[in-house]
């Protein structure tokens, strides 16, 4: 089993398009929209710093990306052959989920490192609890991510997956957040529907709340719970060939 | 660990297999009622031709789809048993390796996985993928795909190898290769079933061949009989003016039909045939003796007109 997530992750780090989309993309962009704004320190009366605010909100991007990305691996290897090859091996659906998601919480831990360094390149700075607390938020906001990932790896084919990962990725992050603070209206209550709102809101840890609210918790469980069902639904119907 | 041997008496038993698949034109009786009993340590040739519901059986054995009726039994588990034992390894007729592995990695990585295993070492040997072990799976040409495939068929050290058209995509070399490594696996021991459309590679390679067509079992014994029932060859040549009924008393043909000028003679010893139908007939033109097919030596033992 650890040989196994070893190689799993050896295979996945040695795919470029990895670092690219996941963590390339990702920092790109928050230099050249966090960059020019670095002075502003109440970026749109949200109370937080440009800076901050996008690298968090670039982190909830790039990590999203990274562990849906999950998806894209399992079409793959699904248009190969290769889960109904690991069917016959005594490799448990147990084993097969927790180590895709070990894989994707290492290689979503790389896209966070690397963000947070370029936050504190542009001055970002916060107590060591508040980071430790913010990290938290979003590892836990992942979850839903990644069975959404497994979800779509194994509903969807290689060549329709690429636009519906684009899709999904592009209005999450819009309404949640990632590009520009959704504080009200009727995009609002859609917004705090979603999980990369509170993905998003990860970074309100530096007003001295705790970031999430009893709603946040509750969405973010609820989607995680409905989509983990629904991800190991998927992969136990999905037997035949491809 | 399963360990069955050619001692043992297990078997694996497939009864009354069917499954039908919805299509729009209506069900498709992929496999109609089969039953296969097979003892330890045999090489059992599926032989039938594309469409016959080898690869359903297959899967069916296998585990990956579930029958409409009847039942699997492999080594007295069910087939998804007997996999969680690591008792099974298998080659699916579809499919290619995940990439970013070399082939020893990812034979390593799927060696892992098994309760007693092979040594890598010993699959790369066995399977004879020296040269290759240690280049990246995309870099693969098909033939190295398929035999780097089998080695990690065989990693598993299985009880059972299931081999679903294994020598699709590979040259007449690799072929040899292939069936030479194959036949080392089976003189441990083993227990194979592979699936075919190709009489030589039945008849050369198992010790029974059981026949498959529209979903059924034609016929189900020793390759040699298999061989001599499906071995059958067609005369075809230019003689306007001959009756029927005097060629079809030739020695050697069972069947005639007239094509225009043509005749065309089914026979179950062509050898016979061809000395019988000079000697009566001198002056016959433009002769053709061709191997009949399989799809043709169903026609001829099913009499069923697809």
């Amino acid at each position: 089993m650890i040989t196994f997530a070893r190689y799993e992750i050896v295979r996945t780090f040695r795919n470029r398009r990895f670092f690219i989309f996941s963590v390339g993309f990702p920092v790109v962009l928050y230099f050249t929209i966090a960059g020019p704004n670095r002075n502003e320190h109440n970026f749109a009366n949200s109370g937080l710093p440009a800076a901050l605010y996008y690298m968090v909100g670039l982190t909830a991007f790039g990590t999203m990306n990274t562990v849906l990305s999950t998806g894209t691996r399992i079409a793959g290897e699904r248009a190969a052959g290769w889960n109904r090859q690991l069917r016959l091996t005594p490799l448990s659906t147990r084993d097969y989920f927790r180590t895709k998601v070990v894989v994707a919480y290492l290689m979503a831990c790389i896209t966070i490192i690397v963000l947070y360094a370029s936050g504190i390149s542009l001055g970002v700075s916060l107590p060591a609890g508040e980071w430790a607390r913010m990290t938290g938020l979003i590892l836990v906001g992942l979850v839903p991510f990644i069975a959404l990932g497994v979800l779509m790896g194994h509903l969807l084919t290689t060549d329709s997956i690429g636009p519906a990962m684009g899709g999904t990725t592009a209005l999450l992050s819009l309404l949640g957040g990632v590009w520009f603070p959704v504080n009200s209206g009727a995009l609002h209550d859609i917004a705090e529907a979603l999980p990369s709102y509170w993905l998003v809101q990860a970074s309100h840890v530096s007003l001295g709340g705790h970031g999430w609210t009893a709603k946040g918790w509750f969405i973010m469980a609820a989607w995680a719970v409905v989509l983990a069902f629904a991800a190991s639904w998927a992969y136990r119907r999905d037997t035949q060939r491809v | 660990m399963v360990s069955a041997t050619a001692n043992d008496t297990t078997t694996i038993s497939l009864q009354g297999l069917t499954k039908s698949f919805a299509s729009p034109a209506g069900p498709v009786h992929a496999v109609r009622g089969i039953d296969i009993e097979i003892r330890a340590g045999e090489t059992v040739a599926l032989l039938g031709p594309n469409g016959a519901g080898k690869s359903t059986t297959i899967d069916m054995l296998l585990g990956l789809l579930p029958p409409d009726s009847g039942s699997v039994s492999v080594f007295g588990r069910s087939p998804t048993g007997a996999i969680a034992q690591g008792a099974i390894g298998a080659m699916l007729q579809t499919g290619s390796l995940i990439r970013d592995l070399s082939v020893r990695e990812l034979l390593d990585m799927m060696a892992s996985l098994y309760p007693g295993p092979l040594g890598v070492d010993e699959v790369i040997d066995l399977a004879g993928i020296g040269e290759i072990a240690d280049r990246r799976t995309q870099r693969l040409s098909g033939g190295e795909t398929q035999r780097a495939r089998f080695a990690v068929a065989l990693v598993s050290n299985p009880a059972l190898l299931v081999l679903d058209e294994p020598t699709v995509a590979m040259d007449v070399e690799s072929r040899h290769a292939f069936w030479d490594s194959m036949r080392g696996f089976a003189a441990r021991g083993k227990t194979i079933i592979f699936a075919t459309h190709y009489l030589e590679e039945a008849d050369a390679n198992a010790d029974r061949a059981v026949l498959m067509a529209h979903g059924s079992i034609v016929a189900d014994g020793p390759t040699t009989e298999i061989k001599a029932m499906v071995g059958l060859r067609t005369i075809r040549a230019t003689l306007p003016d001959a009756e029927l009924a005097a060629l079809e008393a030739l020695a050697g043909v069972t069947s005639v039909e007239r094509r225009g000028q043509a005749i065309v003679l089914h026979c179950a010893d062509s050898d016979a045939a061809i000395r019988a139908l000079l000697a009566a007939y001198p002056d016959v033109r433009d002769i053709e003796i061709t191997g009949a097919g399989l799809e043709q030596a169903f026609l001829q033992l099913t009499g069923v007109e697809t």
